[in-house]
C-alpha cells in the first residue's frame, strides 16, 4: 500500500501523456472558472457586442456587487463543510424588518434623522441572529445543517411576509424609504459608487480573516478534520457557529444594498438568487467538503455566473432556459469539485 | 496433505519506472502459514496485491497448484481460490452477517432468477460460522459485532468460496487481545483443513508464534526466507531495516525520582468507563500504561485532556486542581494528547504539514485582539520543529500529510506538540502501524522528551514497548487499576496476567 501509493503520487512529472497532464492542470487551476469567463465572453461578444458596451459592463458591475457580498458569507458556512440555505430569507426578513423602521409611511422611527442609521442596525442584528440560530441548532444540536437552513429560509420566509402584510395596507411592500438610505443604493463619492466601497472592504476583511488570523486557521481545521481541531484546542462549535452568524451578517449586508436599490422593502427580495450565491462560491472554487476557499476565488464565481447570466438574457433566451443553463453549469463545477476531492483523497 | 500450492518465481513489477519488487520469489503448500514481513514500502502489500489480482506483473510467474495463474481482478483471484482480507475490513455494516458472507454469491430460488433463497442462504451461513465456531444468529446486522468477530465473518466468506489461499493484511491491529487468540486459534483450524495461510504482520512475536514459514522483504527484494526455527525477533528486524539494531530500544537514563509531581490522579471515576483511578505521574518519569483494549486506558487519557467527563475524583496538574476540562484548558496547564487514532483525530489528512504543526500553538503566537498571525515567523517554528524530529519531507509549506508515510506522519503528529513544550504528554499508541526504523526514531524522541524534564505517559497494547521504555507501568483492566511495576521488576508474564486477570 505504502509504496504503491508514494509512487502514485510522484506520477504526473514523468508518466502521464500531456493530455491527462494537461487536464490536472486545468482541473486543480483557481484559474480556470477566469479563463472560462474570458473565452465565453469574446464568443458572445461576436453574436452580442453590446455585452461589452460600456453600460452593461456597469451594470454587471453594480449587479455583482451585493451577490458577492452574500456568496462571501456563504463561503465561510462552506468551509466548515457545512451548507446555509436560509440566506435568501435572512435578506427577505432583514429587509421588511429595516423598512418598517425607517419608511416615512408610519414607520416606527418615520422622519427622525437617525432612523437610517437604526434601520442597518437591525438589519444586521435579524441577520447576525438567524445565523447564530442556524449555527446553535447545526453544531450544538448536531443537526445536517442542510434541514436546519431550509426550514428557517422556509419560516423567516414567511415571517417576513407576514410581517409586511401587518406594517401596509397594501401587503406587498414598504415603500418610502428616506433619501438619506437609498443613496447606498446607487449613490457614491467621486464616482465610486458606496456599494463598491462597502463590497471592496468586506472582500478585504475576509480575505485577512482567513489568512491572517487565528480565526481564519480554525475555520480550516474545522473543516478538514473536526475531530482533530477539538484535540487540537479548536473551539469547533464557537467556529462553527460564528461562520454562521457571519453568513448572516454579510446576506444582511447584501439586504441592505438591495432594498436601498428597490427603494422599498419587499419580502421577495433576494428570492431569486439563492441559486447564484451557492452556485458562485462553488463555481469559484469552495469546496462543499470543507476546509478550502478564498475571496479571489468567489469573486471569479461571481463574475463568471453574472457573466453567464447576463449574456443568455442579452442573446434573447428565457429566463426559464438561463435558469436551466446556469443550473447546469453550477452543477458541473460541484462535479468538478468532487472529482478534486476524490483525486486528493486517492493521492 | 502438504503439496506445494502456491510457487511465485521472477516476480517484477514497477511503477512510473520505480522498481518496487525485484525477483520476488518464495514458495507455500497447503496446510502451511507463511510470515511475510517488511517495513512499510518493503513490497509485501504489491506483492499481495499481485496474487490478489489488484495489480499487474510486470514479468515473473505464479502458479497456483502447478498452473500458471494470472488473475486481472479480485474476483478472477476468488474464483481461482485466493481470498484477501484487508486491514480495512470490506464488510456492509448496515447488513446482517449472511448478506454479507453471500452478497455475491445469494443462494437463487431458481437458477437464473433473481429470487433470493432465504431459507438456504440461512443454512449455509450457519454452516460456514460453525466452522469458524461464530456463534451469532446469521441474521444480525454487523455493524452489532465487534471488530473481532466481524474479522470472523470476513473469513466465513472465504470459505464458502472455497478459499484454497488466505491472505491476512494486519489482522490484528484493531483487535483485543482476546479476539487475537480467537483469531489464531481459527487460523490453526483452516491449516487443518488443508488450506494455506499467508500472514502479513508487524508484529514480530505473532508471526514467529503462528508462522510454520517466513520470508522477509527488503527494498522489493527477498532477504530472509526460511522456516520460523531460523529466526528470532532480533534477526528479523536486523534484515527487515538492513542494519543492525543492537537494541530495539535506545538507552536512556533512569529517572531521578526526586522531582515532585506533575500530575496527580485520585480516584477518578466516571460509571462504565474508569473507577477509582488514582496515580502520580514526575516530572522526567515515563509511565507506561499497559491494558487490553478496552481497559480504560485510552478512555482514561480522554478524560485527563478534558475531551470526556468524569464524575467523581481529583486531577491535579502541579499547584492547579483541573475541575472538568476542557482540551484548551487541558493545554494551557502544560498536557499534550497524542491519540490513537492518527488519521481520524491526529492529523488534517489535506493540509500542509506546516499547518498541522502550528495548529495547536495558533493562540499563544497571535498578537492583538483579533489574535493576529505572523505567517513568516510560523512557518519558520514549524520548520524548526519538523527538523527536530526529523520529519521527512522537502517543503513542510507544501506537502500534504496525505502523502506522507505512516511514520512521518506520527513525527507530524508529535512535532505539533512539541511546538507548545509541553510538561506532560500522553502518548496513545504511538507507534501503532509504523515500521521498525521509525519507530525506534520515535522512541528517540519521547526519550529526548523526558530528559529534558517532561512526564510521560506512556499507553501501549505492546508489552516489550513498555518494558523496554517505561520507569514504571500501571497496569489497567476493566476500567480500574490493576497494579503498578518497578523497572527493576518488570516481568512480562505477570503484566499480562495482571491486564487479564478478572
Amino acid at each position: 500500500m505504502a509504496e504503491t501509493s508514494r509512487v502514485l503520487s510522484s506520477a504526473p512529472g514523468d508518466a502521464r501523456s500531456r493530455p491527462a497532464q494537461v487536464l490536472r492542470w486545468l482541473l486543480f487551476s483557481d484559474y480556470l472558472v477566469l479563463a472560462l469567463t474570458l473565452v465565453y465572453v469574446a464568443a458572445l461578444s461576436f453574436f452580442v457586442p453590446e455585452i461589452l458596451s460600456p453600460t452593461n459592463l456597469r451594470d454587471i458591475f453594480l449587479q455583482i456587487l451585493p451577490l458577492f457580498i452574500a456568496a462571501l458569507g456563504l463561503m465561510m458556512v462552506l468551509m466548515v463543510a457545512q451548507i446555509d440555505l436560509s440566506a435568501t430569507s435572512i435578506m427577505a426578513m432583514g429587509c421588511v424588518v429595516g423598512a418598517s423602521i425607517m419608511t416615512s409611511e408610519g414607520g416606527y422611527l418615520s422622519a427622525q434623522p437617525w432612523a437610517p442609521a437604526v434601520a442597518i442596525l437591525a438589519i444586521v442584528v435579524v441577520g447576525v441572529l438567524i445565523g447564530v440560530i442556524n449555527g446553535v441548532c447545526t453544531i450544538v444540536f448536531d443537526m445536517p445543517s442542510f434541514l436546519v437552513t431550509l426550514t428557517t429560509m422556509m419560516f423567516f420566509s414567511g415571517a417576513a411576509i407576514w410581517y409586511t402584510a401587518a406594517h401596509t395596507s397594501s401587503g406587498s411592500s414598504i415603500g418610502s424609504l428616506p433619501p438619506a438610505f437609498l443613496e447606498i443604493g446607487y449613490g457614491g463619492v467621486a464616482g465610486i459608487p458606496y456599494a463598491a466601497m462597502i463590497t471592496v472592504v468586506l472582500a478585504i476583511v475576509v480575505h485577512l480573516l482567513l489568512t491572517r488570523t487565528v480565526f481564519g486557521r480554525w475555520v480550516m481545521a474545522v473543516g478538514l478534520n473536526p475531530k482533530a481541531a477539538a484535540i487540537s484546542g479548536v473551539p469547533v462549535q464557537a467556529v462553527v457557529i460564528g461562520c454562521f452568524a457571519i453568513s448572516g451578517l454579510f446576506a444582511a449586508f447584501a439586504a441592505i444594498i438591495y432594498t436601498a436599490r428597490l427603494e422599498a422593502g419587499t419580502p421577495i427580495l433576494g428570492q431569486r438568487i439563492l441559486l447564484d450565491v451557492i452556485g458562485a462560491a462553488v463555481i469559484g472554487g469552495v469546496s462543499l467538503f470543507g476546509g478550502k476557499g478564498t475571496v479571489i476565488g468567489v469573486l471569479l464565481g461571481v463574475l463568471f455566473l453574472s457573466a453567464v447570466d447576463n449574456g443568455l438574457q442579452l442573446l434573447g433566451l428565457s429566463l426559464s432556459s438561463v435558469y436551466a443553463i446556469k443550473g447546469g453549469v453550477i452543477l458541473l463545477a460541484a462535479v468538478t469539485d468532487a472529482i478534486r476531492h476524490n483525486v486528493m483523497a486517492r493521492g | 496433505m502438504s503439496e506445494l500450492l502456491l510457487k511465485i518465481s521472477g516476480l517484477n513489477k514497477s511503477f512510473f519506472g520505480v522498481q518496487v519488487l525485484r525477483d520476488v520469489g518464495f514458495e507455500l503448500t497447503s496446510g502451511a502459514v507463511l510470515g511475510l514481513v517488511g517495513e512499510n514500502g518493503s513490497g509485501k502489500s504489491t506483492t499481495m496485491n499481485i496474487l490478489g489480482g489488484v495489480l499487474t506483473r510486470d514479468s515473473g510467474r505464479v502458479e497456483l497448484a502447478g498452473v500458471d495463474v494470472a488473475p486481472s481482478n479480485s474476483r478472477d483471484a476468488l474464483a481461482l481460490g485466493i481470498a484477501f482480507i484487508h486491514q480495512e475490513l470490506s464488510l456492509f455494516p448496515n447488513l446482517s452477517v449472511e448478506e454479507n458472507i453471500f452478497l455475491d454469491h445469494f443462494p437463487r430460488r431458481m437458477h437464473g432468477l433473481p429470487f433470493i433463497d432465504r431459507r438456504a442462504l440461512r443454512e449455509q451461513a450457519k454452516k460456514a460460522l460453525d466452522l469458524i465456531d461464530l456463534q451469532v444468529a446469521p441474521a444480525t446486522p454487523v455493524m452489532r459485532l465487534p471488530q473481532g468477530e466481524r474479522q470472523l465473518v470476513e473469513i466465513a466468506k472465504a470459505l464458502t468460496r472455497q478459499a484454497r489461499l488466505i491472505i491476512f493484511d494486519e489482522p490484528t491491529t484493531s483487535l483485543t487481545a482476546r479476539e487475537t487468540e480467537r483469531l489464531f486459534e481459527i487460523i490453526g483450524r483452516l491449516r487443518a483443513q488443508g488450506i494455506a495461510i499467508i500472514y502479513i504482520s508487524h508484529i514480530l512475536g505473532d508471526v514467529l508464534r503462528l508462522c510454520d514459514d517466513i520470508v522477509v522483504l527488503r527494498d522489493g527484494r527477498v532477504v530472509g526466507e526460511g522456516p520460523r526455527a531460523d529466526f528470532t525477533i532480533e534477526r528479523l528486524v536486523t534484515l527487515m531495516v538492513g542494519r543492525s539494531i543492537d537494541r530495539l530500544f535506545p538507552e536512556r537514563e533512569p529517572a531521578p525520582g526526586t522531582n515532585s509531581a506533575a500530575l496527580s490522579v485520585r480516584k477518578v471515576s466516571q460509571p462504565g468507563v474508569v473507577k477509582d483511578v488514582s496515580f502520580d505521574l514526575r516530572l522526567g518519569e515515563m509511565l507506561g500504561v499497559s491494558g487490553l483494549m478496552g481497559s480504560g486506558r485510552s478512555e482514561l487519557a480522554r478524560i485527563l485532556f478534558g475531551l470526556d467527563p468524569y464524575s467523581e475524583g481529583e486531577i491535579r496538574v502541579g499547584e492547579h486542581t483541573l475541575s472538568p476540562l476542557s482540551p484548551r484548558e487541558a493545554m494551557d496547564k502544560g498536557l499534550a494528547f497524542l491519540t490513537e487514532d492518527r488519521r481520524g483525530e491526529g492529523l488534517m489528512m489535506e493540509a500542509s504539514i506546516a499547518n498541522n504543526i502550528v495548529l495547536p500553538s495558533l493562540v499563544e503566537r497571535s498578537s492583538g485582539f483579533m489574535h493576529w498571525l505572523k505567517p513568516a515567523a510560523l512557518g519558520q517554528a514549524a520548520r524548526d520543529v519538523a527538523e527536530r524530529v526529523r520529519v521527512n519531507a522537502k517543503a513542510i509549506d507544501r506537502t500534504a500529510v496525505r502523502t506522507l508515510s505512516g511514520g512521518n506522519q506520527q513525527k507530524v503528529v508529535i512535532a505539533k506538540w512539541l511546538l507548545r513544550a509541553p510538561t506532560i504528554f500522553i502518548l496513545d499508541e504511538p507507534t501503532r502501524g509504523i515500521d521498525v526504523g521509525a519507530k525506534y526514531e520515535v522512541y528517540k524522541i519521547i526519550n529526548q522528551m523526558v530528559a529534558g524534564g517532561a512526564a510521560i505517559l506512556f499507553i501501549s497494547s505492546e508489552i516489550e514497548e513498555l518494558i523496554g521504555m517505561a520507569d514504571r507501568i500501571m497496569v489497567m483492566g476493566r476500567g480500574e487499576v490493576r497494579g503498578f511495576f518497578e523497572r527493576t521488576n518488570f516481568d512480562r508474564e505477570a503484566i499480562m496476567k495482571a491486564a487479564l486477570w478478572d
